[in-house]
């Protein structure tokens, strides 16, 4: 199977849905001459044209809920947000209007629109670039949020949420742009919705989304060989939908949780996913339920200190810790 | 999308006319039939009928939240509309009865809607200030001050990418254009040279602020200069003149592919909403807009000149919107209340469509 980037797997996936539909277009910040901020879009320009790779102004309000209006009568725009944090000003039109237009119009306009970028921290871009806003928009009804942490993830579930009639939000990670993994050459789709078991185990779950997986995935390592414990990981792939079943079947498996993510703690996507562990697997828990997020600090500047601010392997491992019984060991 | 390299049409700016009809004679006007002519007219009186029914369905307790009633502007969602073709569109903000009696919808799904019952044009879950109706190039109705600008933008971008020769009409009032989104608008409708007519109906007050004390300047269409943009500033009172420079917009949107700002004078006799004590004016200053500047009333008083209306074709088109309005009332009386699973409909296409759904897990995290 060929192994290609993150990065490669969402410009093949916006490449065969450019291909097989023509009313998808690209439109974005530097996506068409630049090539795209990441290099996303790359060569995209030159294969499809300035019909339909568009490059926007500086103007998140304006691109974004031009394209919602356009979505209204059947284009089908995936937009391109150099960073997730720059949704905050747009922030009017992905949320009252994309969301809510279906609603409100009592079924008669829909919305298939596309917003993808990067949401992450870890990159010493500061705090203003550092959000991670799926907690945030996964709270508004008529959004559905994805967050693939592979190369396969990232162009299977890209081209369901192209296809998706509501407003579907892709939140990619730059640091995950370059990370290889294997794509199948035939196509695909993943439905969004359905969660991915990366590592079985018996001793704890470890549920994560987006690049926190392939942390967590380093930690069940460190955790096999260094503490003896046998951690299953489950990737969420997507917030909303979310798969229930799958983190319940684990959780009841395990009977032990530590949820991961970049979120802030407060409110974060895991704090929900907490709740609905208690109300719905109460019986099966052995141990109280563990979050590792990101320190609750606006996102720091200094290097070292972000990496301490983000979720790693070895904040994970010492939660796991906390509540897997050290007998396990022996 | 190809930017702009040669500046195209653009008048120059003219004061507003204070003279009724000074545009009675432009071709666009002279050609109207004597019926089409009725027509109009029947409209603007349906929708003063329909508010001022809808004003007392508010004050039975029978409609919630917001009436932001029309009554005063008519003239401008009915002169507008009436220029459409089948690929004219048009999108507005929350003040936005008119527009969609204007654009053919009827008074039963809009009284309705507004009493919140399922058989209102958004089956209840819109309300006042949310009416669509896409099946007539309606596309709303939208709450937010300056929200439906991109989206109107939009519109047009579409209607260019698919290279249809219609234009969005996109309605705004004086206090949306100090809105960002509104200037963002202007730039990528200016940029992207979109077929796109913003119309700002310009009453004088964003709720309870006058003008002077909202914008920096008061000649508001004057801003699409920043934008290259061709602008305009023209009675609203006056249906004939609403109509000849709204055509002239409409053509260079058909024809050049460009936008254009309309400024609109005009002034709502009622207040922001059904709630307001309209402290902000004087009342003596309202008074004298209805009295000289009631757009239904100088267009009756046109048609009368022209010898198209009698007083008694008045009197039978005023019954007849009356009794309209009346039934639309009764209808929305007799109309059940959306039931309850009707919550969660509407909310994602899939859900409504399951013989589609390729998505999976849990979407609704109401349990």
């Amino acid at each position: 199977m060929p192994v290609i980037t993150y990065r490669q797997a969402i410009n093949d996936a916006l490449a065969e849905e450019l291909d097989r539909d023509e009313k998808v277009i690209i439109m974005g910040e530097e996506v068409a001459e630049y090539d795209g901020a990441y290099k996303v879009t790359e060569g995209l320009l030159k294969r499809y044209g300035p019909k339909r790779i568009i490059d926007t102004p500086i103007s998140e309000a304006g691109f974004i809920g031009l394209g919602i209006g356009a979505s209204m009568l059947g284009i089908r725009p995936v937009m391109e947000l150099m960073f997730w944090s720059f949704a905050y000003v747009a922030f009017d039109q992905i949320v009252n209007n994309a969301a809510n237009i279906r609603y409100m119009s009592g079924g008669l306009i829909h919305c298939p629109i596309v917003i993808r970028g990067p949401a992450n921290g870890g990159t010493s871009v500061g705090a203003t670039h550092s959000h991670t806003p799926e907690n945030i928009l996964s709270t508004t009804p008529g959004l559905k949020i994805v967050c693939p942490s592979t190369a396969y993830d990232a162009k299977g579930l890209m081209k369901s949420a192209i296809r998706d009639n509501d407003p579907v939000y892709v939140m990619e990670n730059t640091l995950l742009y370059g990370e290889k993994g294997e794509v199948p050459e035939e196509e695909y789709t993943i439905p969004l919705g359905k969660a991915a078991l990366k590592r079985e185990g018996s001793d704890v779950s470890i549920i994560a989304h987006g690049r926190c997986v392939q942390i967590a995935l380093q930690a069940a390592e460190i955790l096999e060989t260094e503490d003896g414990i046998d951690a299953e990981v489950l990737d969420l792939r997507s917030i909303r939908p979310l798969d229930e079943e799958a983190i319940l079947q684990t959780v009841r498996k395990t009977n032990r949780v530590v949820l991961v993510e970049e979120n802030k703690p407060f409110c974060g996507t895991d704090a929900q996913i907490a709740y609905m562990i208690q109300d719905k697997a109460f019986d099966y828990l052995d141990a109280p339920i563990k979050r590792v997020s990101s320190i609750d600090a606006p996102q720091i500047y200094s290097m070292p200190l972000e990496k301490i601010q983000i979720p790693d392997a070895q904040r994970i491992r010492s939660t796991v810790l906390e509540i897997c019984p050290i007998s396990s060991n022996t | 999308m190809s930017k702009k390299t040669t500046s195209k049409s653009r008048p120059t700016a003219k004061s507003v006319s204070t003279s009724q009809n000074s545009e009675a004679n432009a071709p666009i006007n002279t050609k109207l039939s004597k019926e089409e002519k009725i027509e109009i007219y029947r409209n603007l009186v349906r929708i003063r009928r329909f508010e001022e029914r809808t004003l007392r369905a508010y004050q039975q307790g029978k409609i919630g939240g917001f009436l932001h009633l029309y009554i005063g502007q008519e003239a401008i969602a009915v002169g507008t509309t009436s220029l459409m073709g089948p690929d004219d569109h048009v999108i507005t903000a929350y003040r936005d009865h008119g527009h969609a009696l204007a654009v053919g919808m009827s008074m039963n799904e809009c009284m309705a809607e507004l009493q919140g019952k399922h058989t209102g044009c958004s089956k209840g879950k819109g309300g006042s200030m949310h009416f669509f109706a896409p099946d007539k190039n309606y596309w709303g109705g939208h709450g937010i001050v300056g929200g439906q600008t991109p989206l109107g933008a939009g519109i047009a971008f579409a209607l260019k990418h698919e290279e249809k020769k219609g234009c969005c009409m996109c309605f705004l009032g004086d206090g949306a254009v100090n809105q960002g989104v509104v200037h963002e608008s202007l730039n990528l409708a200016g940029l992207w040279e979109l077929p796109v007519i913003y119309i700002i109906e310009n009453n004088q007050y964003s709720m309870g602020t006058s003008l002077e004390r909202s914008s920096a300047s008061t000649m508001l269409a004057k801003r699409a200069d920043s934008y290259d943009i061709a602008w305009e500033q023209v009675n609203g009172h006056s249906l004939y003149d609403v109509r000849a420079k709204t055509w002239e917009a409409i053509e260079r949107a058909h024809n050049e592919c460009l936008p254009t700002v309309i400024e609109m004078a005009t002034y709502r006799h009622r207040g922001h909403s059904v709630s307001d004590n309209e402290k902000y004016r004087d009342k003596e200053e309202t008074e004298k807009y209805k009295r000289t500047s009631d757009p239904v009333i100088l267009f009756q008083d046109t048609l009368i000149d022209e010898k198209v209306l009698t007083e008694d074709l008045i009197k039978k088109i005023n019954t007849e919107a009356r009794e309209e309005a009346e039934k639309s009332a009764q209808f929305a009386d007799q109309s059940p209340f959306p039931p309850e699973e009707e919550l969660l409909k509407d909310v994602y296409w899939e859900e409504d469509n399951p013989e589609h759904k390729t998505s999976q897990g849990k979407i609704f995290f109401n349990d």
